[in-house]
């Protein structure tokens, strides 16, 4: 697809932060936070309500200044531009239309507030209007209200306000948050492919791993105010870097047991911790990381409680003998019969592991937002 | 007690009254109405029109019920315009500000509500009258506030000043900052933010506030009683000019003047209602909500 108007004015920037902090009536939001985001990439701020995420993205937009720290666009300091200067596209979670104005004044109002040379033509304004219009797919619907719209199109027409501008990065807060599981996947989609049209720098806020995960090119996640980890959606997946980490991607099982030498042992299962350190310790298990074990095999014995294919893959629900839950994912074919109240043995591929010492246990993992 | 006796529900719908209830409700709300409301606003206009409508006239043309019809315009084309600039200013403040003390702030744009006119109408002459805090200074520069036009026109702005501003503070609250911010970012400056955002989101609210406080300016009785003093072709507002004419025993010039004054409300409310037919597609409607009521 080509747009020769989308990214005439600016090469992509690249975005610098360097040891932000913001505290909110002695509630600190970030607590020191520096990243780099390179020109041109699409990344996600991942974490659970009240990590600062979404504070973090209004600071790069000028919407909230920091107490402390750098904002810089390539290698311009904008700490405390303001916003209007800053030529970034926001994309509010509730969209934040005028709800006074139609669609197509909603796109053009970042033209239209222009003022002197910078000024397009109306003929101008026009065009760029019916561009963004067959760009983000609403050819057409130009003359009607936002409370016209279903809330993807609602969606779509804040993208198209937000790039009229020729931003130099997007910003989305949650963007997909108020719409439906099956527009939300056809969004998100839309985003991926008008990212990779327009090949801004791109920076979006979701508290869904899953969201974060599929799309973004890489992640960084943030956790009371800090962030835990930046790296490709695989880096986050296969080498969490806290318990924090290995506990909110990947929906995995959070284990109890014990570590001795740098062996992690959980009744007769035993998995390898180097650099564990002695005593209690956790062990992050996905649902994919479980198999069914040979016979005579020692794994992990779990007493199965319900069984379920769901295609390709039979997922497993149930206890192990101390009590603790466990969800596996296994291939069905081959399977063999499994009967519900029967205990079955599981073998683990690979895990991670992390001691008592780690200070992030304790925080809610799985199903946490 | 049958024991095959089949369950139906009481009402129509489900969570619906029974039909003595519903029809009871409406015929009390209605006896009411019509008895509180419409009777006595018939009335008004019969003994206006009890000689026909020649003395009636003959009691509007009179030089000092124009002078009352003047200072009553007047009065309410400074107290309006004072109480929208007043309204959007401490709206904007705090409902997209947060700053020390604005609970109290809110609070206190109550107080004209909660506070007896009369006591201040009271207070205004303790403030700028002869004996008052101010008084002296007042004299020895020959201003005049009490007994005159300023103090009418005072007095007018406080029994008023919440009606704006209490309309537009949840109003502009539920709105949140979300479309400012995004004007912002567009690149809009703070004032065409302002008049291209805000004032388009809030203009129901802010002519609702308007028309209300245009009703209280030109109807306000305690408050503009006390500090008027009650002269004649001069500081005579209408509804003074009514309770003058009324203890002189004169019935068709009192209802007259009243009449008027009737109608002057009337054409508000049915302005009010033409600007509600008149809304465009795509808006809410919360006109409607009764006023001073809507928490902070």
């Amino acid at each position: 697809m080509s747009l020769p108007h989308l990214n005439d004015s600016l090469a992509p920037t690249s975005v610098t932060l360097e040891n932000v902090r913001k505290t909110f009536a002695r509630y600190p939001a970030l607590n020191g936070v520096s990243l780099d985001i390179a020109p041109g990439e699409l990344i996600a701020l991942l974490g659970p309500s009240g990590s600062g995420k979404t504070t973090l993205l209004r600071i790069i937009a000028g919407l909230e200044f920091p107490d402390d720290g750098r904002v810089s666009f390539g290698d311009q300091e904008v700490t405390f531009a303001h916003a209007a200067q800053r030529g970034v596209g926001f994309v509010f979670q509730q969209y934040a239309l005028f709800k006074h104005m139609t669609v197509a004044k909603n796109i053009t109002f970042g033209l239209d507030v222009k003022s002197g040379k910078d000024k397009p033509t109306a003929a101008a304004r026009k065009a760029r209007c019916e561009e963004l219009l067959d760009l983000v797919e609403l050819s057409g619907l130009g003359g009607r209200f936002p409370s016209q719209l279903s809330g993807g199109q609602r969606q779509r027409v804040a993208l198209a306000r937000a790039l009229a501008v020729s931003p130099r990065i997007l910003l989305l807060d949650e963007p997909f948050g108020a719409l439906d599981a099956t527009v939300r996947k056809t969004l998100r989609r839309e985003l991926r492919r008008l990212h990779d049209a327009t090949g801004l720098t791109t920076v979006f806020v979701t508290h869904d791993q899953e969201e974060a995960l599929d799309l973004a090119d890489r992640v960084a996640l943030l956790n009371a105010g800090r962030i835990e980890q930046v790296g490709t959606p695989q880096q986050i997946l296969d080498h969490p870097a806290s318990a924090f980490v290995a506990g909110f991607v990947g929906e995995a099982n959070a284990l109890k047991g014990a570590t001795l030498g740098g062996v992690f042992a959980l009744g007769a299962a035993k998995l390898a911790a180097q650099g564990v350190a002695d005593g209690v310790a956790t062990a992050f298990i996905r649902p994919e990381q479980f198999t069914l074990a040979d016979a005579g095999e020692d794994g992990l014995a779990i007493r199965l409680d319900r069984a379920t294919q769901r295609g390709p893959l039979l997922w497993l629900e149930g206890a192990t003998p101390d009590g603790q839950p466990v969800e596996a994912a296994v291939l069905a074919e081959g399977a063999g019969p499994l009967r519900v109240g029967a205990t079955i043995q599981l073998s683990v591929r690979s895990a991670r592991v992390f001691g008592a010492a780690d200070p992030d246990l304790g925080i809610p993992m799985r199903g946490a937002r | 007690m049958s024991d095959a006796a089949p369950l139906r529900p009481l009402g129509p719908r489900a969570g619906e009254d029974p039909a003595w209830v519903r029809i009871g409700l409406i015929a009390l709300v209605i006896a009411f109405s019509v008895l509180l409301l419409i009777l006595p606003l018939v009335t008004v206009f019969t003994q206006a029109l009890a000689k026909g409508p020649g003395p009636s006239l003959a009691a509007l043309a009179d030089p000092d019920a124009i002078a009352a019809i003047k200072l009553t315009l007047l009065t309410a084309a400074i107290a309006v315009p004072v109480n929208v600039l007043f309204g959007l200013c401490a709206a904007w403040a705090i409902a997209k500000h947060d700053f020390p003390l604005k609970s109290l702030l809110i609070t206190a744009i109550d107080l004209p509500f909660s506070v007896s006119p009369v006591v201040a109408g009271l207070s205004y002459v303790l403030v700028f009258g002869l004996q008052g805090w101010l008084g002296p200074w007042l004299q020895t520069h020959h201003i005049q506030i009490i007994f005159a036009t300023p103090g009418i026109v005072l007095a007018t702005i406080f029994v008023t000043l919440p009606f704006v501003a209490r309309e537009l503070i949840p109003l502009m609250q539920a709105q949140g900052r979300d479309e400012e911010e995004a004007a912002v970012s567009l690149g809009a400056s703070g004032l065409t933010t302002f008049f291209l955002v805000t004032v388009p989101n809030i203009r129901w609210g802010l002519l609702y506030g308007v028309l209300l406080c245009n009703a209280r300016a030109m109807g306000e009785f305690g408050a503009v009683s006390v500090v008027s003093g009650h002269i004649r072709g001069l500081t005579d507002t209408m509804p003074l000019h009514v309770e003058i004419l009324y203890n002189e025993y004169d019935s068709v010039g009192a209802f007259s003047v009243a009449a008027l004054l009737c109608l002057l409300a009337v054409a508000t409310l049915v302005l009010k209602l033409a600007l509600e037919r008149a809304r465009p597609l795509g808006e809410d409607t919360d006109l409607a909500r009764p006023i001073g009521r809507n928490p902070p």
